[in-house]
C-alpha cells in the first residue's frame, strides 16, 4: 500500500503518470515534466525532515544495474529508494564488454523473476535501456545510456533551475563542452525546449552535432555555435559539461590548453552572463578544465545543490513509476 | 526430368532483347523453347500468367550464404531455397565464410557443397586477400582457375592502397572483376549507422557518407591506373553515384550495384516509427541505410543506368546476433524473400520504372560479372538458350512475415509492412521449381 500519495505528490493540473519506464526526455510532455517537478518538491520537503525517510515504497524492490561506473548516480538512486522505504539491490556488471551467456535481456528477466519492480540501469551502449524495457515487465529507469540520454540528470538540472528562476520559459541556457558525446546535453536540451527555454549548444566544431538540432513543436529555440564568448552573453544559466581527456588522443581537439582557452567558464566570462546567472555542472568535474576553481566554488555555483536535488528528483521518479505499477 | 510448360499470356519483359509484349513462353527440354503469340504444345502444363510479368530469372551479384562456418545463420540449402522463392535463379556467393575461399582447395570444397546442396545456380566469389585480412593477396590465379566469377573481401574494404592496386592489376590480367566494399574505416569507429541527424539524436556512432565516397574515388583511380574491371558493391550515397557516373563518362570499366534495402529504407528505420527511438537492430546494415536524399539519388542513378544492378546483400543472422544492444548487433538484412516485393513496391509507387527494375535484376548484373559466358542465357530470355524464367504478379499485395521465411535469417526491418508485387512462379533449368501457394498459375 502506498502511503498518503496526495500529501507527497500533487496532481499537476490533473496529469497522472502512466509510463512503465523512463527512458529519455524527448518523449515527455510538458505536463509529465511538471508532475515530476511538483512531486520532487514534496520529496525535497521529506528530505528536510529530521528523519528524512517515509515508508511510501515499503515492499517495493529497486535494483540498480550498472554496466558503467558511476558512484554518484548510483548512490543518489540508492539514497532516494531507501528514503522511500524501498529495498535496494545493487548489481554491477563487470568488464566493459558484453559477457557471453549473460545477456542484458537475461539479466533484466532474472531481476524481474526475483521480484524487482524497478530497475535503474546505466549502460555504456546507447539504446540499451530500450532493449531492456521491451523484454521485462519491470520498470526501467534510464540512469544514462551511452552518448544518448540521461533523463534523471536533466530533470534534476531543470528542478534546480526552476527553484531559482521560477520558470525557464524564455530563459537563455548555454550548455558548453562536448555536446556530441553528451547524454546530459541531449536530455537537458529536450526538457528545456519543452518548457520554452532558449537553448544554446556550444563547443569546438568537432564536438558539436552537425545535423541534429532538437526541435519541440511549440517549445523554445535551440541554436548551435562554436563561439562561447558570444553565446554566454546575457545567459541565465551556464552549464559546463565534463571534458574527457581522451578526446585529445582521438584527435577531436588539439589540446586541453586550447579547449580551456576557448571554452572554460572563468570569472571574466561568467561576468558577461546575466547578473546572478546560475553556474551548473553535472559532475564529476575536472576542476581547472571546464570551470576555473574560483567560479566552481563561487557564489553562482549551483553544483552542490544539483547533487542534493538529485535525490529529491529521483525519489519523485521512483515514486511515480512504482505507484503506477501498483495502481 | 523436364516439364513441358506453357506460360500463357503474361507481359514478357526481357530488357536484353528489347522485348516487352503480351506473349506466351514455351519451356521444353530444359530451355525456353519459344516465345510468341498463341503458342500451343500438346501435353504441356499451362501456367496462366495473365496480369503477370514474365522475365528472365533474377541474378544476384551479392549474397551471403553463410556455409561453411556459420551454419547457425544459414546454409547453402536454406539460403538458396530462400533465393528461389525470391525469384533469384543465379546467385553469386560472397566469400566471408570460414574457411574463406582464398585458395584453390577451399574453393573446391565450397564448390562441392554448392553442387550437393544448392537449389539455384551459385557462382562463387573468391577472396582478394588471405583470410580476408587485408594483409597479403589471396591465390588469385588458382581461384580464377577454380571458377570464381569475381574477387571481393566484402564486409571489409581492402584498406591498403598498394595492395588494392596490385589486386586490381592481377584481376585485370585474369579477366575478372573486383567487387569492392567501399568504405574508409579509419574515418569512423565501426559506425553502427549513417552519421547524421538520426545518429546524433540516438547517440550512436556513425559512418559518414564521405567514408564511402573517399573509397569509391580512390578505387576508381586505381582501376583507371590498372585497367581493371572495378565493381562497386552496394553504393549507398548520392556522391558515390556521381563518382561512378564520372568514371563511366571517362570510359572506365566501372560498374556498381544497389541493394533493395537502400532503395526502400532510410536511416529513419533505425529509430523506428513511433515517438520513442526503437534502436531497431534489424535495420543495422553495412554500409548503413542513408538519408532520403541519398535514397532518391540511388533511384535516379538506377533509372539513368549509372547503377547497373540491384543486388540483395542477403545477410541472414541468427536471432541472438540481433537481440543485443544496437552497437553490438551484427550488420545485415535477410533479403532474398522480400527483395522482389520491395523493388516492385517502388515500381507500384512510381519511384522506379518496372522495365528498369527488371533490367537491374537480370541483364544488368549478368553483364557486370560476364555471367552469360559461364551459363549461356543467364539474365535474358533467349529461345533455345535461356533456362530460367520468373513470373511476377506486380499487383499482388502481401504483408512481410519473416516467421514464415525459409531463410534461417528472420532479420528484416520490413516485418509487418505491406508490399505490392510478388514472385508467383520460378523455373530453373526448364523445370518449375517453385510456385506460390494459392497462386492461380
Ligand atoms: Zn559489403
Amino acid at each position: 500500500m502506498l502511503d498518503a500519495p496526495a500529501r507527497l505528490a500533487g496532481t499537476a493540473g490533473g496529469a497522472a503518470w502512466t509510463r512503465k519506464d523512463l527512458l529519455d526526455t524527448d518523449s515527455l510532455s510538458r505536463e509529465e515534466i511538471e508532475l515530476v517537478l511538483e512531486t520532487a518538491r514534496s520529496m525535497k520537503e521529506v528530505r528536510s525532515r529530521p528523519v528524512a525517510k517515509v515508508p511510501t515504497l515499503r515492499g517495493v524492490t529497486v535494483a540498480t544495474l550498472f554496466y558503467e561506473q558511476s558512484t554518484r548516480t548510483r548512490a543518489s538512486f540508492e539514497v532516494a529508494a531507501k528514503s522511500l522505504g524501498a529495498d535496494v539491490v545493487n548489481l554491477t556488471a563487470s568488464g566493459s564488454s558484453v559477457e557471453k551467456g549473460e545477456s542484458l535481456i537475461d539479466t533484466v528477466r532474472t531481476l524481474e523473476a526475483i521480484g524487482t519492480d524497478v530497475i535503474v540501469m546505466r549502460h555504456f551502449r546507447s539504446g540499451a535501456p530500450y532493449l531492456a524495457a521491451r523484454h521485462t515487465g519491470a520498470s526501467i529507469i534510464n540512469g544514462g545510456d551511452g552518448t544518448h540520454a540521461h533523463p534523471t540528470q536533466a530533470l534534476l538540472d531543470l528542478f534546480t533551475m526552476v527553484n531559482h528562476l521560477g520558470s525557464v520559459e524564455g530563459r537563455r541556457v548555454v550548455i558548453v563542452g562536448d555536446i556530441l558525446h553528451s547524454r546530459v546535453a541531449r536530455s537537458n536540451a529536450w526538457t528545456l525546449l519543452r518548457l520554452g527555454a532558449e537553448v544554446t549548444l556550444c563547443g569546438p566544431a568537432t564536438l558539436l552535432p552537425r545535423w541534429f538540432v532538437p526541435e519541440v513543436p511549440g517549445g523554445g529555440r535551440c541554436t548551435v555555435t562554436t563561439d562561447f564568448d558570444r553565446a554566454i552573453e546575457g545567459a541565465d544559466v551556464v552549464m559546463a559539461l565534463r571534458m574527457q581527456k581522451e578526446r585529445q588522443q582521438r584527435g577531436l581537439i588539439p589540446s586541453l590548453r586550447e579547449y580551456i582557452a576557448g571554452y572554460q567558464v572563468n570569472a571574466q566570462r561568467l561576468g558577461r552572463a546575466a547578473p546572478g546567472a546560475l553556474l551548473m555542472h553535472p559532475g564529476p568535474m575536472n576542476e581547472g578544465v571546464e570551470l576555473s576553481p574560483d567560479v566552481a566554488h563561487g557564489a553562482q555555483s549551483r553544483i552542490e545543490e544539483q547533487v542534493a536535488n538529485g535525490v529529491a528528483v529521483r525519489m519523485a521518479l521512483l515514486y511515480l513509476i512504482a505507484a503506477r505499477s501498483r495502481a | 526430368m523436364n516439364d513441358i510448360l506453357l506460360v500463357r499470356g503474361g507481359r514478357v519483359l526481357d530488357p536484353a532483347a528489347g522485348l516487352d509484349a503480351v506473349l506466351d513462353v514455351l519451356v521444353a527440354n530444359g530451355v525456353v523453347a519459344a516465345i510468341g503469340p498463341g503458342l500451343e504444345a500438346a501435353g504441356a502444363r499451362v501456367l496462366d500468367a495473365g496480369g503477370c510479368i514474365v522475365a528472365p530469372g533474377f541474378v544476384d551479384l551479392h549474397a551471403h550464404l553463410r556455409e561453411p562456418g556459420f551454419e547457425q545463420k544459414g546454409t547453402i540449402a536454406t539460403e538458396t531455397e530462400a533465393a528461389l522463392r525470391g525469384g533469384f535463379t543465379t546467385v553469386c556467393a560472397m566469400p566471408n565464410t570460414r574457411p574463406a575461399p582464398d585458395c584453390g582447395p577451399v574453393l573446391e570444397s565450397i564448390v562441392d557443397l554448392v553442387r550437393r546442396h544448392a537449389r539455384v545456380r551459385v557462382f562463387p566469389i573468391g577472396c582478394v586477400t588471405r583470410e580476408r585480412a587485408g594483409k597479403e593477396l589471396a591465390e588469385l590465379a588458382e581461384l580464377a582457375a577454380g571458377g570464381v566469377v569475381a574477387f571481393s573481401d566484402d564486409g571489409s574494404p581492402v584498406a591498403d592502397p598498394r595492395l588494392m592496386r596490385n589486386a586490381l592489376a592481377l584481376a585485370e590480367a585474369l579477366g575478372l572483376p573486383l567487387s569492392e566494399h567501399c568504405d574508409t574505416p579509419e574515418m569512423h569507429t565501426s559506425g553502427a549507422m549513417n552519421e547524421g541527424a538520426v545518429s546524433e539524436r540516438l547517440g550512436l556512432s556513425g559512418q559518414p557518407a564521405a567514408a564511402e565516397a573517399t573509397a569509391v574515388a580512390r578505387n576508381i583511380e586505381l582501376a583507371a591506373a590498372t585497367g581493371a574491371r572495378l565493381h562497386i558493391a552496394h553504393v549507398t550515397t548520392a556522391r558515390a553515384v556521381e563518382l561512378v557516373a564520372e568514371a563511366k563518362a571517362r570510359g572506365l570499366p566501372v560498374t556498381c550495384e544497389v541493394t533493395p534495402s537502400h532503395l526502400f529504407l532510410t536511416e529513419a528505420a533505425v529509430a523506428g516509427d513511433g515517438p520513442e527511438p526503437a534502436y531497431d537492430t534489424n535495420a543495422k546494415i553495412n554500409p548503413p541505410l542513408r538519408t532520403e536524399a541519398d535514397r532518391r539519388a540511388l533511384l535516379r542513378g538506377l533509372e539513368a543506368g549509372v547503377i547497373d544492378a540491384i543486388a540483395t546483400d542477403h545477410a541472414p543472422h541468427a536471432v541472438e546476433d540481433k537481440l543485443v544492444e544496437f552497437e553490438d548487433a551484427a550488420f545485415g538484412i535477410s533479403c532474398f524473400e522480400s527483395a522482389a516485393g520491395t523493388v516492385f513496391t517502388l515500381a507500384a509507387r512510381g519511384e522506379l520504372r518496372i522495365e528498369r527494375a527488371i533490367a537491374a535484376l537480370t541483364s544488368g548484373p549478368a553483364a557486370c560479372f560476364g555471367l552469360a559466358e559461364r551459363a549461356p542465357g543467364v539474365g535474358r530470355l533467349e529461345p533455345g538458350v535461356s533456362r530460367d524464367v520468373v513470373v511476377i504478379d506486380p499487383a499482388a499485395e502481401w504483408v512481410v512475415d519473416p516467421a514464415g521465411w525459409v531463410s534461417k535469417g528472420k532479420n528484416t526491418p520490413l516485418g509487418g509492412r505491406r508490399l505490392t508485387g510478388a514472385v508467383r512462379a520460378v523455373i530453373i533449368d526448364g523445370t518449375l521449381r517453385w510456385e506460390r501457394e494459392g497462386a492461380s498459375v
